[in-house]
């Protein structure tokens, strides 16, 4: 055993009575609370030893947690990405239904308006493959007895012409098509000219001397001329005039009144008898064009069917 | 087991004086006794430190530091007891002041007047200054200016009565 020097026992011994009075000190002397030193000492000499347990294990708690939970968030956010999409689906889908619930409601209406006029509803199925041909393939066919050179309408206006008829199906020559037309007239001049199509959304209207006085945003009618399409019924509106001083006509466009781009349902004129178009009410069809007019007065149809 | 001793040199000779017996404990009764007594009645002898006085001459005088600090350690005590301060608080002071003063009564000659008076400032400025620390650390107080014109005229009293009281107790001594 090895002997102490004395210097280092008074020391030892110093410190050991200094450390017993500090102790004495602690239990008698109490902090605010009424709490004693000496608890005030032990919990702030333990305490940081328990904030670094707690922190390894809250830490280990919490990286353990959060790694389970990621895998779960991982989970969830892929089933609601695919709930998502699924929902987006069928969103769409009843967009459409919706829609088309409009536009059939549309049809019933101007069928309604004008149940004196044999006319069949069909839902418009195909489109044709060739791009220079504008041309529709519809679910009527001659089962439902339709025939060739049979007008087609929408209520916003002239769509085209049966061109082809199968038993269950026919095709619909469009008034877009280049090989395509229809006798009209202008609603204000009452003056007559064929509509023909350009293969370009735009109609021409032609055989319009350069003496005549065209107006853009005229409506241009039906004349009845063709023997397809009754008398009256909205083409288009004029969008350009433009003389022509290389030839004694004048260059019209005009704007189509049917959405021949949208084609959906169409009604198809079972009959030449005319058409008289009446104003409805909370239909898609705004066809307010007064039909059979005299020509001196020529009646200022505002064709609205264009939107 | 195998005794194994450091050795650390010839110990200097240092004489350790020794008093009959009583003295000691007389001495520490007396001056605690008069140190609660003499303020009541003498507004000056509020600067005495009587307690403070007997724990340095001891300490100085029988030149042990072990021996030194016990007694300062229960002059300390008893005059905790005795007071509103926690028990303690002047115990850990005078351990301190019996500690040093034993060791250095065994390097310096403490028995001339003048270094008994230099000494005696000296240690009630640092009794004080424990004292103070304590206070301030332990019991929260607010740290005073640690040199006040008081505690400095103390001191000085203090220097001054050490001179006849370690006079007077050398008188108490056994002879060598």
């Amino acid at each position: 055993m090895i002997a102490i020097p004395s210097r280092h026992r008074s020391l030892t011994l110093l410190a050991g009575v200094v450390v017993a009075q500090l102790l004495l000190l602690a239990v008698q002397i109490k902090r605010e609370r009424q709490v004693r030193l000496i608890r005030v000492w032990a919990v702030e000499m333990i305490s940081p030893l328990q904030r670094i347990a707690s922190w390894a294990i809250y830490g280990v708690e919490n990286g353990w947690g959060g790694y389970i939970g990621l895998r779960r968030a991982q989970k969830d956010n892929d089933s609601l990405h695919a709930e998502m999409d699924r929902l987006k689906v069928r969103n769409a889908e009843l967009e459409g239904r919706a829609l088309e619930a409009d536009r059939l409601a549309g049809l019933l209406s101007f069928r309604d308006a004008h149940s004196e006029v044999p006319m069949l509803a069909a839902r418009v199925i195909g489109g044709s493959p060739d791009t220079n041909s504008l041309l529709v393939y519809i679910n009527r066919g001659s089962r439902d007895s339709i025939h060739r050179d049979m007008g087609v309408i929408t209520p916003d206006g002239v769509v085209g012409k049966i061109l082809a008829v199968y038993p269950d199906a026919s095709q619909v020559l469009l008034l877009g098509d280049k090989e395509s037309g229809v006798g009209a007239l202008l609603a204000d001049t009452r003056t007559q000219g064929p509509v023909r199509g350009t293969g370009e959304p735009q109609l021409s209207l032609d055989y319009i001397s350069n003496d005549e006085k065209v107006s853009v945003g005229e409506a241009v009618l039906t004349s009845g001329q063709d023997r397809i399409f009754p008398k009256d019924l909205p083409v288009g509106t004029v969008v350009e005039v433009t003389p022509d001083r290389k030839s004694p006509f004048m260059r019209i466009r005009v704007k189509p009144a049917a959405h021949l781009d949208r084609l959906e349902e169409v009604m198809i004129l079972l009959t030449r008898q005319d058409l008289e178009l009446k104003k409805e009410t909370g239909s898609s069809a705004d066809a307010n064009i007064t039909p059979n007019a005299a020509p001196g007065n020529a009646a200022k149809a505002p064709a609205k069917a264009q939107q | 087991m195998e005794n194994t001793e450091i050795y650390t040199g010839p110990e200097p000779h240092i004489e350790v004086h020794k008093y009959y017996g009583g003295v000691v404990p007389v001495a520490v009764v007396l001056a605690l006794v008069l140190q609660a007594f003499l303020p009541v009645h003498l507004r000056w002898a509020n600067y005495l430190e009587l307690p403070l006085l007997i724990t340095l001459y001891f300490a100085l005088s029988k030149r042990n530091p072990s021996s030194g600090l016990l007694l300062g350690m229960a002059i300390g005590l008893l005059q905790d007891s005795l007071s509103r301060t926690p028990i303690g608080l002047y115990g850990i002071a005078k351990t301190l002041v019996g500690f040093l003063g034993s060791s250095i009564g065994a390097r310096i000659d403490v028995e001339h007047p003048i270094a008994r008076f230099i000494l005696t400032i000296g240690f009630y400025l640092f009794h004080h200054a424990i004292f103070n620390l304590l206070s301030h650390w332990l019991l929260a107080r607010p740290s005073e200016p640690y040199l006040p014109i008081s505690i400095l005229i103390a001191s000085v009293v203090n220097g001054f009565l050490a001179i006849g009281l370690f006079s007077l107790l050398d008188r108490f001594r056994k002879p060598s």
